[in-house]
């Protein structure tokens, strides 16, 4: 078993990068994420690993610094929150577009604009279908607990070298600054620069004499030739959608209605589920830990046997689009939702299952 | 004529004196003919080669008229986001610390929308080169004001001339990093007369040469023209810039070796 701590869910993510060889940590301050920089500072990873940790000017920097980073071949991640994620959308839009991996971690908070810095789960839209400009998509984890948080910036570090992409944690405000015991995963050493060199020759490390030279770019502006950029970057999505759809079924066998949720409103709901079948209800959970790619065929496959679903997120109703295209049929799928940094209690979400999908 | 010097035989090894340095690939530029970009990326790369670090250098171009650049310069290359290379940079240079890093950007991409970047990796003092060419004007996008074009200088977007009122004022973005105690050297030049070509290439290589001092960034503006932007002949536009640009952006060094430079006497 690995080292056992109690740990916010900023201070996991931000320990795990440094095991998992992480080079770079590029941010900025922003409620509720700033554990994350704290936590790194104070753990001198420059003297453990060698990692950089640095506090930009703006998340326009961070993200840019990113940039730099990854198209050098570096394993480099940041953290932010929803405004500050809203800032990066442009850089993370340049390193779709030129094929750069990095992890991104979003704790989010309630918004639309200043918003408030309590949890919510608004940026759905924003993580999962793009974002910044142009045809490009990353692939999103949500994690439900700290170990999650823990996990996943490894995952998440695997999955953006695998696919050369950005990667992003789709966290929230309560999974970011609550405690839980983790347990953390053996350090893996940093990656030499010859290893860099050799794993990545896509990168631009410096030309040797028998080599081309190389150009990190997203630019090209033969229409014909960016055109094949965009089929290659959706042959890459195709990919991503066969291999690496993750998510987790909890008392689908014999279930007759449904809640689907991702990351805290998942863990909310299987507190509902204990409630409501106490009270005879057979209820399940599918709980999506891929935000993208999305699980549509186990919800197609939970369409054909259940009498109806209930969406619980905490945003005004925004994975329920993708639910919906999923089932694809006339199947009753409802959203329960609450907004602006309030977290619905599992009395309610099953009131809100009775009053919606039982009875409605 | 060509057959007499075919005859002659004098196209031999020995006898070239100057030849196009091999980090210049060979590809026809994408600049308008009498541009100074040409001769500014040409005294990059020769820098570059003189000091044998192709190998070791990596480089970060800007969008502007010289989004390409990296087509052109025969080492690896990031293309920036607009104004964003030096946090490019930054990052490089960090996890890269014995690459030799530089900046290659135009005066709406340093000067406008990329001020904070510019000023904070200079403010920090890290560890590259910044090349700053400053034509006074949007080239790429057909013309328009930058934060250089001059008092009354007409652009696009300024077309009855930069009215300070109204528009504000050029920038003088060059002294004002030269005040930030992370400069090591500062610099103004210039790349229209072959005695200009000189001293803007002593000062690429002494800005090369203190990257490996670790003391903070060497940032060497150019001066230059557009002859499309300005509506110009290149003769023309080189003379107008003589009369206009440099009594406003004085060339000469602001600051070397980390201590500004004092001003003499006019």
């Amino acid at each position: 078993m690995g080292e056992l701590r109690l740990m916010k869910g900023n201070e996991a993510v931000a320990e795990a990068a440094i095991r998992a060889g992480c080079d770079g940590y590029f941010g900025y301050p922003i409620t509720p994420q700033s554990e994350v920089m704290e936590y790194l500072m104070v753990e001198k990873p420059h003297e453990r690993t060698g990692m950089v940790v640095l506090q930009a000017e703006s998340e326009v920097a961070s993200i840019n610094m990113l940039y730099g980073g990854a198209g050098t071949g570096k394993m480099v991640m940041t953290s932010s929150s929803s405004p500050g994620i809203s800032l990066m959308q442009e850089g993370i839009s340049y390193m779709a577009g030129a094929e750069l991996p990095a992890l991104l971690v979003n704790v989010v908070r309630g918004g639309p604009g200043l918003g408030t810095i309590q949890p919510s789960q608004a940026d759905y839209f924003q993580a999962v279908k793009g974002g910044g400009h142009g045809d490009y998509k990353m692939i999103v984890l949500a994690p439900a607990s700290v170990q999650e948080m823990c996990d996943f910036a490894k995952l998440g570090f695997e999955l953006a070298f695998k696919y050369r992409t950005p990667v992003m944690i789709l966290s929230d405000g309560a999974i970011g600054q609550m405690m839980e015991k983790v347990e953390l995963f053996e350090p893996v050493p940093r990656r030499t620069e010859e290893e860099i060199i050799t794993q990545c020759p896509w990168a631009a490390t410096g030309k040797p004499k028998n080599r081309d030279h190389i150009i990190i770019t997203s630019l090209d502006l033969d229409p014909a030739g960016q055109e094949r950029v965009n089929l290659k970057l959706q042959a890459k999505y195709k990919m991503m959608e066969q291999n690496e759809i993750r998510y987790e079924e909890i008392k689908c066998e014999d279930a007759e209605y449904l809640f689907v949720a991702f990351g805290l409103s998942a863990r909310i709901c299987q507190k509902s589920i204990d409630l409501a079948r106490a009270n005879g209800i057979k209820v399940g959970l599918l709980r999506p830990i891929t935000l993208f790619p999305f699980p549509n065929a186990q919800i197609a496959a939970m369409a054909k046997k259940v009498k109806g679903m209930l969406v619980v997120e905490m945003n005004a109703g925004q994975m329920i689009e993708d639910v919906r295209l999923a089932a694809g049929c006339s199947l009753k799928i409802e959203h329960y939702g609450r907004f602006g940094g309030i977290i619905p209690s599992p009395d309610e979400v099953v009131h809100a299952l009775e009053q919606q999908i039982i009875g409605g | 004529m060509e057959e007499q010097f075919a005859k002659l035989d004098i196209r031999k090894d020995e006898n070239i004196v100057y030849k196009r340095t091999d980090l210049l690939v060979d590809r026809p530029l994408s600049y308008c003919p009498g541009c100074g970009h040409g001769t500014a990326h040409r005294m990059l790369m020769e820098v570059l080669e003189e000091m044998g670090i192709q190998d070791k250098t990596i480089g970060i171009s800007p969008v502007g008229c010289s989004v390409l650049a990296y087509d052109f310069m025969n080492i690896d290359m990031l293309g920036a986001a607009h104004g964003r290379a030096p946090a490019l940079a930054t990052a490089i240079k960090r996890m890269w610390p014995d690459r030799f890093v530089f900046t290659y950007q135009g005066d709406g991409d340093l000067a406008a929308i990329g001020t904070a970047e510019t000023i904070h990796a200079c403010n920090r003092g890290e560890n590259f080169v910044i090349i700053f060419i400053n034509n006074g004007i949007y080239g790429m996008t057909g013309g328009q004001m930058a934060p250089t074009t001059l008092p009354n200088m007409r652009s696009s977007t300024s077309p009855y001339g930069r009215d300070v009122v109204l528009m504000g004022h050029p920038i003088r973005i060059t002294e004002l990093i030269a005040q930030l105690p992370g400069t090591y050297y500062v610099t103004r030049q210039a790349v229209h007369t072959p005695n200009h070509v000189r001293k803007t290439k002593k000062a690429l290589r002494k800005a090369f040469e203190n990257t490996k001092l670790n003391t903070g960034i060497s940032f060497v503006e150019i001066v230059s023209n557009c002859n499309s932007g300005w509506k110009m002949s290149p003769v023309q536009s080189n003379k107008w810039m003589e009369e206009n640009m440099f009594p406003f952006y004085p060339l000469g060094d602001i600051k070397v070796d980390g201590k500004l430079v004092e001003k003499k006497e006019e």
